[in-house]
């Protein structure tokens, strides 16, 4: 069996997909956060709680609709997308007067109600999702066996980040996100409606989450508390890419998931606590995050 | 040249408790340029901020083009053809030149094309890709500038546009200013520098402690250098 620094090469690609289909959810999620964080100052708390949202969507379109994976793909997004919008417009604008510490408490406050909620009318354990017929079983890579819709994981994530990234340094709109981030007075006395940018921004954030929380019910299963479980870790990669910087939040996604991964290999018992151990470094040595800006 | 196009009448405001505008009056005609002479801290910058409705602690009377401001929301004040360049001129770091200049929604026909605004600042056009904030100072007032009047607006609210800059960038702004004039823009200057106000300013208003202490048009200014320069420590 061929080895590479002592190690099968076998268990050393397993790890790296499992790593990199980790840092698929982590990229995911830590860029909802990074763009809300970067234009609201709030940091949200009901992060998880919106991934976890969204796997149940996903479930209840499948089991009391039989709406399939790909139609929930799209409407799980929008449905809480659109829950996360109503949420920013009803309750957290009124707090941005206030200290930043307000809209910390109430994302944390709303994220143990939706769990709470959702742990009362379908129990803590996880319930089964499957995967669409036209991406369930396996290929044979030569090295390896690759099932199917991890590495669609994969794909689906990097293009979406791709694609948000693109939306936010390309486009119109994402100079609007940008300028708002800066300076949101004087973007708002330019003409350009600051709020009602303040409420798409919430709305895409939660649905990014949800979007990642569908694409995670296969693989694995959706509890109340899949959410709560992932947002420690989210956070800490959002800490080490850089409060508010969206490219650092993806690659930092990304970079941490193989990390862990490769964790599992050399020295399995670090590999729970190696993001951390990562994000206690990066804060020392660089206070402001791998991306981020000193200010 | 008679008609106001914004007069201000009885205005105050406040920064939380602090009671900064004591009933500020102004008015300016269409097509006229007046400037705000005062020191510093006695409402200069307060005054465009309120107008422009950023600091909403106000009350007193604002009517721009026949239209009742006061109730008007900041996101709705750059419609009704109104434009604010800020003293620290506002440049966005995390967009380059040209996304700068095109932030600001058009809000009327009539604004310079962007053909037009690169001939008339050179500068920003060999630097359109450029961040922002890699401009030099006088790059930074001319795009600030450049952005405004590409919106449309019929008022522009310039704030202290010569602070910091060298004198060769100063009698560019000052050109640049003319030019403005001859196309019929209504301009409110804030400045200290009254040498440099004085080549453009078809009227000047004194303020201090949050109100205006004199009006005067701009011949009259050789006979009131003294008055001037007590008021103003120079």
């Amino acid at each position: 069996m061929t080895t590479l620094f002592g190690v099968p090469v076998q268990a050393l690609l397993g790890q790296l997909l499992v790593g990199l289909i980790n840092g698929s959810f982590y990229a995911l999620l830590s860029l909802g956060l990074a763009v809300i964080f970067g234009l609201l100052r709030v940091i949200n708390f009901a992060h998880g709680a919106q991934y976890m949202l969204g796997a149940f969507v996903a479930l209840l379109l499948a089991t009391k609709a039989g709406i399939g994976y790909w139609f929930a793909l799209l409407l799980a997004p929008l449905i809480v997308g659109g829950f996360g919008a109503l949420v920013e417009r009803t309750m957290l604008s009124r707090l941005y007067k206030l200290d930043h510490l307000y809209g910390l408490l109430f994302t944390f406050g709303l994220a143990l109600t939706i769990e709470g909620t959702f742990r009362y009318f379908f129990g803590a354990s996880g319930q089964p999702y499957a995967a669409p017929p036209a991406l369930q079983g396996a290929v044979n890579l030569g090295f390896m066996f690759l099932p199917i819709y991890r590495g669609w994981v994969v794909i689906a994530s990097l293009a979406v980040c791709i694609g948000v990234w693109l939306l936010i340094e390309r486009t119109k709109l994402g100079s609007y996100l940008r300028a708002a981030t800066e300076n949101p007075v004087l973007v708002q006395s330019f003409g350009i409606n600051v709020p009602l940018l303040l409420t798409l921004t919430y709305g895409l954030g939660a649905a990014l989450a949800a979007l990642a929380g569908v694409l995670a019910a296969p693989v694995y299963q959706v509890s109340p508390l899949m959410g709560s479980n992932l947002i420690i870790i989210v956070f800490a990669v959002v800490v080490v890419g850089g409060m508010g910087s969206i490219l650092g939040a993806i690659v930092t996604g990304y970079m941490l998931g193989v990390a862990e991964g490769m964790t599992k290999v050399f020295y399995p018992e670090a590999s729970n606590i190696v993001i951390f151990v990562i994000m206690a470094i990066v804060l020392i040595l660089r206070p402001a995050g791998l991306f981020g800006k000193d200010a | 040249m008679t008609k106001p196009l914004l007069t201000v009448a009885g205005l105050q405001a406040w920064y939380g408790e602090s009671h900064v505008l004591h009933g500020v009056d102004l008015h300016v005609n269409e097509g006229e340029m007046i400037c705000i002479l005062g020191r510093n801290g006695m409402g200069k910058t307060t005054t465009l901020r309120t107008i422009m409705g950023i600091l909403r602690k106000r009350t007193g009377q604002i009517i721009f083009d026949g239209r009742d401001m006061m109730g008007v929301p900041l996101h709705r004040t750059a419609q009704a053809g109104l434009g604010f360049v800020p003293e620290e001129r506002g440049i966005f770091a995390t967009l380059t030149v040209q996304e700068n200049l095109l932030l600001p929604p058009v809000v009327a026909p009539g604004g310079m094309s962007i053909d037009e605004i690169y001939t008339l600042f050179p500068n920003l056009a060999e630097r359109r890709s450029s961040p922002g904030t890699k401009l030099s100072g006088g790059e930074q007032q001319m795009l600030a500038m450049a952005r405004i009047l590409r919106t449309g607006a019929k008022c522009l609210l310039l704030d202290e546009p010569t602070e910091g800059l060298a004198p060769v960038i100063i009698q560019r702004i000052g050109e640049v200013l003319v030019t403005l004039k001859e196309r019929g823009m209504t301009v409110i200057l804030v400045e200290q520098n009254f040498r440099f106000a004085s080549r453009v300013a078809d009227r000047f208003y004194v303020m201090d402690h949050g109100k205006m202490v004199s009006e005067f048009p701009v011949q009259e200014l050789p006979a009131r250098m003294d008055m001037l320069n007590q008021v103003l420590g120079v």
